[in-house]
């Protein structure tokens, strides 16, 4: 750690925004240049996921893989945010006088320009954080409920298909001309511009179904909610696959291609910018004070019940949009998707990444995610490892990795070139 | 006009157990009125019943005039009925000014909608309840722990946390469930100047249970004792601090030969 800790010293002056710019670059190399550097390697192509796929399959290319990271990732990010940081940090002092929205905008532009220029390689890339962002949304809804909230829930892939199905079935009945529900209603050239409003739709739904389970279970405290939550799973699934209507067994496909890039990329910002100001405002901070000691709460005033139910059906609407985009992004859903596997691969990146954490959730949800790709060679030995992370994970953080801590916007993109701002709090 | 609060004729039963008999209690605003009596004597219990964690089996409780008794907890809480705990209760996740924010939240006026999406009136509101969370730290001296998390304080603070936490609900009265608990004598001098500054700047009539008699004598105007659920004395300090049957009740009976 300490060694770690040394090498990073140098860089601690790089602001966010020189990350980003030396990010940009690197892609751009990548862009450019990747098939040259991947030939003079003897890479068969520009590894796909930082070359984990390659490593694993055949071992002797590793040596190539490293020297293609270091070339193309590493060494002009490194050097790049090294030296143009009096710049970036002009930059960033620039922004920061700017209004906080202004400076967010700008950064998220530009990191969506560079994922936007990195998945253009391939078509996997593209999918992979299309998933990645849908994790995002997923953990972070999860995260309300079992971190801000305190309770322990199991049913979100039921939630996710609720909102998969609902936005399905919608689409192809309005505006695709399908053989599961004939001719299109309305002109599909609308179709992407009322794609929200699909979600959205979705979202209500997972709310509304969130009822079935918070009703009965939010009158007591404990593993009653668990319990409820899981057989709710099961229901959805069961009553998805016997309701012929929505193709049953065999599930739903040819959805319309309106989860494009952008559009997972705009709700995933969307959803962390509400739950953030959700969780910090006076009323997200009642769903602490509920989780950690319901009495007090309720004297001063919190009503516990309607803070709780107003909790978990904002989690499962948010439940909902992603399983929506999901079935966009597949274009293809079926029962199957939403059992027990989904559930553990939800709750291991929300315990993963940390409790009561907007940084928490995304990085249990990149990293997750990102793993789960990168060690598919290694097929069955995936599932002994991932779970032996968690593991560990639980041993020396039994909260997560970054629990308990707020997100901070203006921290993140703030100049490093001098001392934060002694702020009053 | 009615008196603040009004408690008439109060009787609850825990199965078969009398906790409570008969109790009365007249509280009229900016009073400070004290409740002693030995260890299990049901002042705790007391304090539930008339904040709503129980609703009584008998008798009348009467917040400005109008009925509580039955009602929600909550709702009890934000008709302006503050209190601290006995065993403090704090969240222990949270911080102290967070504590303080969040106690404001019966008085809150922007809905869902305006926490979601941080509209202007959302904003504003908010950085007015951090604004009176600051002040109100201030007073209870507890500026300095401000994003510290409750649990990491002294245990002075931490009882001061929780009153200032009971204060930001904005109460026309204050229950304070043995505020000194525990408190080294430093602290007790520092708590009986916290109340009367309470009491003096914010007009909040208070009503204590304590067991510290230096501290009750010093604050209360009248006192009730009770005793296995029933009151046996009631009136000023000199008064309650030379009734044989409040002596008898905490020193035991003094055998006549």
């Amino acid at each position: 750690m300490e060694i770690l800790k040394k090498l990073f010293r140098p860089f601690a002056v790089v602001p966010f925004a020189g990350w980003l710019f030396g990010g940009f670059v690197a892609v751009l190399l990548e862009y450019y240049l990747g098939d040259l550097v991947s030939y003079y390697l003897y890479l068969p192509k520009i590894p796909v996921l930082f070359g984990t796929l390659i490593m694993l399959k055949e071992p002797v290319l590793i040596p190539s893989v490293i020297a293609y990271d270091l070339l193309i990732y590493l060494v002009p990010m490194l050097l790049l945010g090294k030296f143009l940081a009096p710049i970036t940090n002009g930059i960033a002092t620039m922004l920061e006088k700017r209004p906080l929205w202004v400076a967010t905008l700008v950064h998220l532009v530009a990191l969506y320009g560079i994922l936007h220029l990195w998945s253009g390689i391939n078509d996997y890339r593209v999918l992979v954080v299309k998933l990645t962002m849908i994790s995002i949304i997923l953990t972070l809804s999860l995260n309300i409920i079992n971190g801000y909230q305190g309770e322990f829930s199991c049913s979100h892939p039921g939630f996710m298909a609720l909102g998969a199905y609902t936005s399905s079935a919608l689409t192809l009945l309005l505006f695709t001309n399908d053989k599961l529900y004939g001719e299109a209603l309305l002109p599909p050239a609308l179709g992407p511009w009322l794609f929200p409003l699909v979600l959205i739709a979705g979202g209500v739904v997972a709310a509304i179904g969130s009822l079935i389970v918070a009703i009965p279970s939010f009158r007591t405290r404990g593993d009653y909610l668990a319990i409820i939550s899981l057989a709710f799973m099961f229901i959805v699934k069961s009553a998805v696959e016997n309701l012929e209507v929505l193709g049953g067994p065999r599930g739903m496909s040819s959805q319309p291609n309106y989860a494009s890039l952008t559009v997972v990329f705009v709700w995933m910002a969307l959803c962390v910018w509400i739950i953030h100001n959700f969780t910090t405002s006076i009323m997200g901070k009642a769903l602490n004070a509920v989780r950690d000691n319901e009495a007090a709460a309720n004297s001063m005033t919190v009503n516990t019940r309607k803070t709780k139910m107003t909790a978990f059906m904002f989690g499962a609407f948010w439940a909902g949009v992603a399983g929506g985009l999901f079935a966009h992004v597949l274009r293809y859903v079926n029962p199957s998707t939403f059992g027990i596997q989904k559930l553990a691969e939800i709750l291991a990146m929300v315990y993963f990444g940390g409790l009561n954490s907007i940084y928490g959730s995304i990085v249990g949800a990149v990293s997750i995610s990102v793993l789960s790709e990168a060690l598919r060679p290694l097929e069955l030995f995936k599932w002994i490892i991932i779970p032996l992370i968690l593991i560990l994970v639980m041993i020396f953080r039994p909260h997560g990795l970054i629990s308990f801590t707020e997100f901070d916007v203006k921290g993140i993109i703030r100049p490093r070139n001098k001392k934060p701002s002694e702020g009053v709090e | 006009m009615a008196p603040l609060l009004e408690v008439k004729d109060m009787t609850h039963y825990f199965g078969g157990l009398r906790a409570v008999h008969g109790f009365n209690l007249t509280i009229e605003p900016g009073q400070i009125r004290g409740l002693i009596g030995p260890n299990g004597a049901g002042k705790t219990t007391v304090f539930n019943l008339i904040t709503g964690v129980y609703t009584p089996t008998q008798g009348s409780i009467m917040l400005e005039g109008q009925n509580i008794k039955g009602m929600k907890t909550h709702k009890i809480a934000s008709r302006g009925l503050g209190r601290t705990f006995q065993n403090l209760l704090l969240w222990r996740h949270m911080n102290v000014i967070d504590h303080i924010r969040m106690a404001h939240y019966s008085q809150l006026s922007y809905g869902l909608f305006g926490a979601f999406f941080g509209t202007p009136a959302c904003r504003r509101e908010e950085e007015e309840v951090r604004e009176n969370s600051r002040k109100l730290m201030e007073i209870f001296d507890i500026s300095q722990f401000g994003q510290h998390i409750v649990g990491n304080l002294p245990y002075g603070a931490q009882r001061r946390v929780e009153m200032a936490r009971a204060m930001a609900t904005n109460p026309k009265i204050l229950f304070l469930d043995e505020p000194t608990a525990g408190m080294t004598p430093d602290e007790l001098i520092r708590m009986i100047e916290i109340i009367r500054q309470v009491h003096r700047d914010f007009g909040v009539a208070i009503f204590l249970i304590e067991h510290r008699m230096k501290f009750v004598m010093e604050l209360c105007e009248s006192i009730q004792t009770l005793v296995f659920g029933e009151i046996i004395a009631e009136g000023p300090p000199e008064e309650i601090q030379n009734n044989q049957k409040v002596i008898e009740a905490y020193l035991g009976k003094e055998d006549v030969h």
